[in-house]
């Protein structure tokens, strides 16, 4: 069903390794941080989140910087199903989208009818992406039909929710089955391909995720279809942010540069393209004090 | 800071949501660390001789065209000067150092290139054109690399020769190619001190910055003079060099043209000589390979370097099945080639050595159109001053073809299929060259059977381009004869035939 397509995991090393070489400033840098920042899906997924703590969330993501109004904001806040709600009466005047994770998330350790329900459930709450875990067991027990099933069924289930396939890459175990995974994901019907839960280390690499968008490349090439691509976990720093937009650029050409097919989930990550943006800007770091935490 | 004109500068904020036309900023490195004369003497027997005008040439930045500083084209005289120089050191103070001592020389010639190892990366990119990037993360690096290699050998030769005395050679004039200035240079003097012999070294005419710059290095860590001796000038120079009666050994890097009128001219004599010559080498795609990654070996294999590479990947073959979608993934990935300013950082190909050298790629490109070739250039922008050429590929060529049995030591590769392994071995081996090739493929049993097969020095396999100072380098057939690097480097530099050694 799935072609195994041979990875050299030091050739890709290496071309991650000149990636990084790439010296990003001034105007493009201003570019890069910009886009990072509209790329942002602000995350939160604690068993401990609150209604309090969600609509923290989505306050920072409706005032990322209250000095600076104009600043662009989030694409989406994203959430466990049972706060989707709260989080949609929050956002529901803005542009910012509401993303649930789904699917007996993180580890996808249930029946298909419970996954099927978890997504009916945060889709009717009001979710306009749903971001759902394969099932790594059947995966590497080379159960490729099931898994591929289920990423199809639940996709069914969405409707007009876009749909996000998590690979969990940090448990798949080799680049060779990153590659397998995202190609038996964008078949079944994924708009989006998503490296990690943040549960499990390491989350998202640059190594794994140049992987992956090879594999969006070619199946654009072979379908036309433009699938989406976010590294989720492990992306703290706007230096990471860019190096990992360099590697977009690099391999699926400037089309990726959008939200629509590109995002970044991460909760720490938003305070840093802050400051590096005002820097820019001004010349002069802000102390950490001035931007909120949430 | 005031708020408003934060607020003010903000309101850029981009709110369309269709995707930008993102590219990058100029990322140059400074030159305000560096300072170079404008005018060079000879460095003869510990210090440079008086500059005089009148014998001089002009070495350009072929960056933008611009006269960049000008030294000493070496006559006769001056040759005799650097040999009889080179001479007395190795009578005399350089004789009697033990292996010891030279080791610690040459650590600390390795320490100190580290040291000023961002120096030296602008120069070289600015006399030679090479973009910052290699310069910086391979050139200057490597080159301090070898130094330290050879550092750990001084001392020691005795078990890189079990049962053997080891003597050293006497005096080596080594002539080095434009393509690697610095790099080249360790490859020759650090395993030549080593084992105890002096030197006269001659720069290419176009690179002679660097070589110059390590001699105020010498001169700074305290060498005993004589015993390197660099000497500037054209292939005049080198001529004279090559036939002085009193040198005891030849190393010479550069073309398969030169290195065979060398020997011509040195053919009565009992001379020791080792040459590293020209290169065409294969790099052999088999349908079974990470095809992504090898992509990017193409890259490296022939756009490293502007394709300035004797043992540059030159000519892919590429098993059929794959081939159209080894070609098409590669004209994206050449869109992303940056040509460009070489100190830039974002410069994957810098500037051609020389208009020369231009000139020889541009007419190799046009006799392989002419003779039916398909050819394809990325689109990039080109500066307008100095000597660029676009990373191209000549695809619907065949053995036959010009372009693709002469070396063209630019970024230009030709493609041509294969059916089967045996009929990559035999096109690969079907050149009067024999430096390097490569292999990729997924499979490892095919890995030894094809690299026993090729005719080359140097096989890599799902990799290209990669140096190392333990690991021997040189050509078989018209590629040169002599191994530099590791163990075998040594051997160039002793004689093994007396009893009773310096140890």
């Amino acid at each position: 069903m799935i072609d195994r397509i041979p990875i050299d995991a030091v050739g890709i090393q290496e071309r991650v390794a000149r990636v990084c070489t790439r010296s990003i400033k001034k105007e493009s840098k201003l570019q890069a941080l910009d886009l990072a920042l509209r790329m942002m899906d602000l995350t939160t997924l604690e068993g401990s989140d609150s209604e309090g703590k969600v609509r923290q969330l989505c306050n920072k993501a409706l005032h990322p910087y209250t000095e600076l109004p104009n600043i662009p904001s989030v694409a989406a806040v994203c959430v466990y199903p049972n706060r989707v709600a709260l989080a949609k009466s929050i956002l529901n005047n803005s542009s910012i989208s509401i993303a649930s994770v789904a699917t007996a998330f993180p580890s996808g350790m249930s029946s298909l009818i419970i996954k099927l329900d978890d997504v009916k459930f945060a889709v009717s709450e009001g979710a306009d992406e749903i971001d759902m875990v394969i099932s790594r067991g059947a995966f590497l027990s080379g159960e490729y039909a099931k898994v591929y099933d289920e990423i199809a069924q639940i996709k069914e289930v969405c409707g007009t929710a876009h749909l996000k396939v998590i690979l969990e890459t940090g448990e798949l175990g080799s680049l060779e089955n990153v590659r397998m995974a995202s190609d038996l994901a964008m078949k079944a019907g994924a708009d989006f391909i998503k490296t990690s839960t943040g549960k499990i280390s390491p989350a998202a690499t640059m190594p794994v995720v140049l992987v992956m968008l090879q594999a969006i490349r070619d199946f654009h090439e072979t379908t036309g279809r433009k699938i989406g691509m976010k590294p989720a976990g492990g992306i703290r720093s706007s230096k990471q942010a860019i190096q990992y937009l360099v590697m977009v650029k690099e391999t699926l050409g400037n089309d990726w540069l959008d939200p629509s097919l590109f995002r970044f989930g991460a909760s720490s990550l938003a305070n840093d393209v802050l400051m590096q943006w005002i820097k820019e800007k001004t010349g002069r770091y802000q102390s950490l004090n001035y931007f909120s935490n949430d | 800071m005031s708020e408003k004109n934060l607020s003010d500068q903000s309101t850029r904020s981009n709110q369309a949501s269709i995707s930008i036309d993102w590219s990058y900023a100029n990322a140059p490195e400074s030159t305000s660390h560096v300072s170079f004369s404008k005018h060079y003497g000879l460095f003869i027997d510990g210090s440079f001789t008086e500059y005089n005008e009148n014998q001089s040439f002009e070495s350009i930045n072929p960056a933008n065209g611009e006269s960049l500083y000008r030294c000493t084209e070496a006559n006769k005289s001056d040759v005799d000067a650097a040999v009889r120089a080179a001479r007395k050191a190795f009578k005399g103070t350089w004789g009697t150092t033990s292996g010891t001592q030279r080791s610690h020389y040459l650590y600390r010639i390795a320490r100190m290139l580290q040291e000023r190892a961002r120096e030296f990366a602008v120069l070289e990119s600015m006399d030679g054109g090479k973009p910052i990037r290699e310069s910086r993360d391979i050139d200057i690096p490597l080159a301090a690399a070898y130094f330290f290699y050879y550092a750990g050998w001084a001392d020691k030769l005795a078990y890189a020769f079990p049962g053997k005395s080891p003597i050293p050679l006497g005096v080596c004039a080594q002539i080095i190619p434009w393509n690697f200035p610095l790099l080249m240079l360790a490859w020759k003097i650090a395993p030549a001190l080593a084992c105890g012999n002096t030197v006269v070294l001659k720069p290419a005419e176009t690179t002679s910055l660097n070589a110059l710059k390590f001699c105020e290095l010498l001169q700074d860590i305290g060498l005993p003079d004589g015993v390197v001796n660099i000497i500037t000038g054209s292939a005049k120079t080198g001529e004279y060099l090559v036939q002085h009666p009193d040198i005891d050994k030849i190393a010479f890097t550069g073309s398969t043209g030169v290195g065979k009128v060398i020997q011509q001219s040195i053919a009565k004599r009992q001379l020791p000589a080792t040459f590293e010559l020209g290169g065409k080498g294969a790099f052999i795609l088999f349908d079974d390979a990470a095809l992504n990654e090898a992509v990017e070996g193409i890259v490296n294999a022939i756009f490293f370097n502007q394709g300035h590479v004797c043992c540059a990947g030159s000519r892919l073959l590429v098993q059929e099945g794959v081939a159209e979608k080894v070609i098409n993934l590669l004209k994206k990935r050449m869109q992303h080639l940056i040509v460009g300013d070489p100190l830039d950082k974002n410069t994957d190909i810098g500037a051609v050595n020389s208009k020369e050298q231009l000139e020889t790629i541009q007419r190799y490109v046009n006799t392989g159109i002419q003779e039916g070739a398909t050819c394809f250039e990325s689109s990039g922008h080109l500066p307008t001053s100095g000597y660029y050429f676009p990373p191209t590929i000549l695809t619907g060529v065949s053995q036959s073809s010009t372009v693709v049995q002469e070396e063209i030591f630019g970024p230009v590769l030709t493609i041509q299929t294969f059916r089967t392994t045996d009929e990559a071995i035999e096109k690969a081996n079907n050149t009067p060259y024999g430096l390097a090739n490569g292999i990729w493929t997924d499979k490892g049993s095919k890995i030894f059977y094809v690299g026993s097969k090729l005719k080359s020095g140097v096989v890599w396999s799902n990799t290209y381009n990669k140096f190392d100072p333990t690991s021997p380098f040189g050509g078989f057939k018209e590629s040169g004869k002599g191994r530099e690097g590791g163990i075998s480097g040594l051997h160039a530099y002793v004689k093994l035939d007396h009893n009773g050694g310096m140890y």
